[in-house]
Parts: structure tokens; sequence; C-alpha cells
């Protein structure tokens, strides 16, 4: 089947080679840092974390959020998603893939990587983080290229497939869980000392992943001859909007307890991000913006007239994304280390090449992407051209 | 040479027998060579529970606190890089306010607002950073010490997100050049690894109290918090002590004496 991804037009080979390009730049930049140390991005002592692992944390959810339309279509077979599961299941591959390497660009030590696994550490969720992502990757591929194949050939999907979509299945909440938990469970770090993290984090990962979705099918649409169907665009339009409304219901209720309760530890975060903090506020824009986004995304979503308006969908779909990856991508972890355990602020802001380093994961993520899109939508095009003959 | 399959079988058989056993043989010469090599020092300090207690009342000037974070610092090759960004530190001061926040009010009296307060790794008894370590490079021995392997630690810096105390620091980049004089008694850490106070295990094993008590002149009081007649159990049993944000239940083992009056 991979063959499909070796043939393509002008256009497609164009955008393979930008691709690519970028890619090995964010490449030569990763290894300036490799030679210079972490020191090249903008982390220090104080914030420890920062954009990579946002990164990190924001795509373990728009890989779950495949669930979204494998579960319908398996469970309660709903056809209509028939057409679209292979674009859930081949996001979640690259988004997967992106994490690890997040994960493995911001080691300090990334030629001790293996050590994770010489000394396996059950007592650390960074462990189970390791096994659920690499399984969830495994499982993907798997279900994805087994069902596309016999697509393909135009037969059944083998039954020994079953168990493992149902895996797939239980396995995508869980992925995004353990990420949730990797800050859930850290004493002393008021922001993300919240029962209700991984709640929010598989909210924000359900509308983030299928507004991707979204974004990817009407793409597709346009430039290939497979058409992912109105009909699925609409009802993950539906998916989006009663997820976005969970998240911003979510986030309501953390800023109760915070302010209501009256405890200076738990506000702190949340005035550094929106109002700043002891003359300190650079993420006070952008966390602005993704509060209007979201607040604007759901106007256009919950009207139903706007939500079935495919260009109005398209602009609440991005407006989702833009705001999910300000607020989960970047905000939720800076606000975990501002203010530092001392109740000081000291800031944190991406370097160049930090963010060119950023840039370069994306830029390989959706390069896999597109070759996995263009052999799932060969695929299909010519099982639909055949079966009209 | 022509050799049936029984002879061929019985030869190779006794030769791996005899490989096999030299080999175990060999090994257990080495073991013991090692073993005697890393012996336990007849000198070491012993302990079940290694503490600490920072009496303020017995620091006056400034240069008691410079005198006990340089001795820190020089015998463990702490780089100086000279910015926050890189900044590595084992042995530091903060203000009241940021040692223990949440305890500070705004009618304290000068003298408090004002107070230097040595911070160091609290070498918990339930320790979050050793918790949440995906290798074991950050440990406990059993003298209750929070170890740190430069050797083993990957730099995913979960640690530092899970200790409270903003006790751990990175190594941002090499920092070799910025040690003013390196000790050769201890070893340099490279860039990608974490590391914090050690309690000075390395002194401890060769018997002596570490640097910073040694530099306290009484200051610092070390001793097995697990031994009722411990220099650390007396003082606790007469002074009223605090430890830093002890309702996380990290169970630190430094104790402060911040004292009242007598320090105007």
């Amino acid at each position: 089947m991979f063959e499909k991804a070796l043939e393509g037009s002008k256009r497609y080979w164009t955008w393979l080679i930008i691709l690519a390009a970028i890619s090995g730049i964010g490449t030569l930049y990763y290894l300036k840092q490799f030679q210079y140390g972490l020191g090249l991005t903008g982390l220090s002592r104080d914030v420890s974390w920062g954009l990579y692992i946002g990164q990190f944390t924001f795509l373990v959810g728009v890989a779950a959020s495949a669930v979204m339309v494998v579960l319908p279509y398996y469970l309660h077979n709903y056809k209509v998603f028939g057409r679209i599961t292979i674009l859930g299941e081949f996001l979640a591959i690259p988004s997967v893939i992106m994490c690890m390497l997040f994960i493995f660009v911001d080691m300090g030590q990334p030629t001790r990587i293996l050590n994770v696994l010489l000394h396996p550490t059950p007592r650390s969720v960074l462990f189970w983080d390791s096994v659920v992502l690499g399984g969830y990757l495994f499982l993907n591929l798997l279900v994805g290229w087994t069902v596309l194949h016999a697509e393909k050939k135009e037969i059944a999907p083998p039954k020994w497939i079953k168990p493992f979509i149902y895996l797939s299945i239980i396995w995508a909440p869980s992925i995004h869980t353990v990420t949730a938990f990797i800050y859930a469970g850290l004493p002393g770090r008021h922001f993300w000392l919240t029962a209700i993290m991984a709640a929010r984090f598989l909210a924000s990962a359900f509308s983030s992943g299928p507004a991707l979705l979204i974004i990817l099918a009407m793409i597709i649409r346009r430039y290939t001859k497979f058409d992912p169907g109105k009909e699925a665009i609409q009802a993950l339009g539906k998916i989006v909007t009663y997820f976005m409304l969970t998240n911003v219901f979510f986030m309501g209720l953390e800023l109760f307890t915070a302010f209501y309760s009256g405890i200076p530890g738990h506000q702190h975060p949340f005035k550094y991000l929106f109002t700043g903090l002891e003359g300190h506020g650079r993420l006070v824009p952008l966390m602005w913006t993704s509060a209007i986004l979201a607040i604007f995304s759901l106007i256009l979503l919950v009207n139903p007239s706007t939500r079935k308006n495919e260009r109005a969908l398209a602009v609440a779909a991005a407006a989702v994304f833009i705001s999910l990856w300000l607020e989960k991508g970047f905000g939720l972890i800076i606000g975990g280390f501002v203010p530092n355990p001392f109740e000081k602020v000291f800031e944190y802001w991406p370097t160049a090449p930090e963010t060119i380093i950023t840039i370069g994961v994306w830029a390989t993520g959706f390069l896999i992407l597109t070759i996995l899109y263009k052999i799932a939508t060969t695929v299909k095009q010519e099982v639909g051209e055949s079966a009209h003959h | 040479m022509k050799m049936n399959r029984r002879d061929f079988l019985k030869l190779t058989g006794t030769g791996t027998i005899l490989g096999l056993a030299g080999l175990g043989l060999f090994e257990r010469v080495t073991e013991e060579a090692i073993a005697a090599q890393f012996s336990k020092d007849v000198k070491a300090l012993n302990a079940r529970r290694w503490a600490m207690i920072v009496d303020l009342r017995k620091f006056k000037t400034e240069e008691d606190y410079k005198r006990i974070i340089n001795a820190c610092h020089s015998v463990h090759n702490v780089p100086d890089f000279g910015n926050p960004k890189d900044e590595i530190k084992w042995l530091w001061t903060d203000t009241y306010e940021h040692s223990f926040p949440g305890q500070e009010h705004e009618f304290m009296p000068e003298w408090l607002e004002k107070m230097s307060i040595p911070l160091l790794c609290n070498h918990c008894a339930n320790p979050p950073c050793v918790r949440v370590c995906p290798v074991k490079a950050t440990f406990k021995s059993p003298d209750g010490i929070t170890q740190q392997d430069y050797h083993r630690c990957i730099g995913c810096r979960f640690c530092m997100a899970a200790c409270p105390f903003g006790a751990r620091s990175f190594n941002w980049r090499d920092p070799r050049p910025f040690i003013k004089k390196t000790n050769n008694e201890f070893p340099t850490r490279t860039k990608g690894v974490v590391e914090k106070c050690n309690f000075c295990t390395e002194r401890l094993a060769k018997g002596l109290k570490p640097a910073c008590v040694e530099e306290s002149n009484g200051a610092l009081i070390f001793g097995d918090l697990m031994d009722p007649d411990s220099e650390v159990r007396q003082v606790l049993r007469k002074e009223f002590t605090i430890r830093r944000k002890a309702e996380l239940g990290t169970q630190p083992s430094v104790f402060y004496i911040i004292g009242g009056s007598e320090n105007v």
C-alpha cells in the first residue's frame, strides 16, 4: 500500500519538500542544542519545562481524540464515520510520534533515554506514559493499516483485528489520563494539583482533536478526489461543540474553587496568566486571546445556523484549535511554574532556536501525516471508483 | 583429523564446563577485589536518617551565610554562571516570606522581614522527586539522604517539577568552565543532568560532618533523627522548630529555629 505515497502530483511533492526542509532546519538547530545544552532554550531552574513539554501535552490530546471517530463507528455502528475513522487513526500516529519527539528534544541527556527501559520504574508516571504512548502508536498503526488494507482488497477486515480495535478505544482515554497524572500528582504546584486535571485534559482533547479533523477533512475534500462527507463533518462539529462547552465549564470550576476559597496559592497562577503578577505579565495577551477565541468559537458552534454553515464551522474549528493550543500547549505548563515554589515570579519565554526546533517537530509530524493521508485517500478514492463501475 | 559426532560433543561439553567454571572463579575473585576496594571506612559516620537543624539565632552577619555557602559550593564544584537563568545552587538564602510562603504577615517585626534563611534540599522522608524519577537516578540511601546519580539521570526534569522546595538545579550548559577552582575529590557534572545538596554523603563516608555544618560555628546542627540521644534530637526536645511546607506530607529532615526577640 505504501506505493501510493510514492506517486503524486507536483503539488504533493512540493508540499513534502517544504515540510522536509523545515524539518531539516529544525534538526540542524536541534544539533546545536545537543551540543550546547538546553540552555539554548528559555528554560531556567524556575521554569524548567516550557514549549516542548507544552506541545507534548497538547498533542497527546490530539492523538487521543481519534477515539471520537473510532468509537461511534465501531461501538454504535455509526456508518457516517466509516469514511473518516482512518483519518482519525492516521492523525493519531503522527501525533504520538510528535509527542515522542518533543519528549526527546526536551531531554538533557538524550543518549541515555533507553534508561527508561533499562531501569523500568512503575512508581513514576513518566514510565507509564512511555508504556501507553508506545502502545497507542502500535494499536493505531496496526488497526489503521489492517482495516485500510482490507478495504483496498475490497474484503471485510480480518476478525482478529476486532479485539485490537476495542482495546484502542479503551486505550485512547488512558494516554491522556496518564499525561494529566504527570501534573496532577505533584505536591506544591497549585495550578496542577487539581482532581479534574484528567477530565479537563480529555475535554480539551476531544474538542481540539476533532476540530483539527474538521479542517483536515475540508482540506482533503478540496485537494483530493476523496470526499469524507458533509454529514461526517457536521457530526464532528457537534462533538467539538459539546466538548468545548465541557472544557469551558471545567475551566469555570477551577476559577470558582481558586477564587471563592480565597486561597492565595491557588489564585496566583490564574492571576499571573490573566492579569499579570507583581508587574510581570508576558502571557496575559496570549491567555486572553485563548479565552476570547473560546467564547467566539462557542458562539459559532452552539448556534445551529452557523454550525451548519461549513465556512463558519471551519472558522470555529480553527478558533477552538488555536484557543486550546494557547491554553494547553503554553499557559498550562508555564502556570505550573509561575510563581515558583518561593512564590516569586520568574518569567519564561521561548528563544528563537527553541521555536525553530518546535516548528521542525511539527513539520516532521505533518510530513508523516501527509504521507499517511495520501495513502488513505488514494485507496479510498480507488475503491470508491471501482464500486461505481 | 577425523572426529565422530560423539567425540565432538564430549570435547565441546567438557570445554564449556571448564570455561564456565573458570569464568565463575574469575568473577568471584574480581567481585571480592572490588568489594574490598569499596568497603566502608571504619571512621564513617552512620545514621538511619540524617537531619539538620538551622539555628537562625546564631547567624549574625552576612559573613556567617557566605562562609557556609562557599564551603558547600567549593567542595562540590558548583559552578557560578552569574545569571539567574543558568543558575545552579545547593545552598542559598532567601527571605522568611519566600522560604515559608503563607506564614508571613504584614505586621512582622523588621528583623524577621530582613532575615536571610539558609535553604537546601530537605532530604524528605517521603520525597516526591524520588517518586517521579523514571530511571531511579534520584533515590533514598539507607541513611535517609536523597541521592542523585549524575550518570543515570536522563535530564527529564520531572524531579524539578515535583520538588516543592525548589531545591534542584539543572545543568543547562557545560558547567566546567564556570567552576572557580575544581576540587578533584568530588566529581564535576556534565550538561543535561540535575543536581542538588547531597548532605555531604562523600564526607560522611570519611567520618567528616557536612562542609556547611563544619563552617557554621554551631549554627547548623547535624545528626541522626532516629537516635534519641543525638544532638538533633536533644535540640528538638528543647526548642520550637518549624519545617518548610510540612503540610505537603513530604516530611522534610531540615528543621528551623527562627528565634524571637533575641534576634533584634
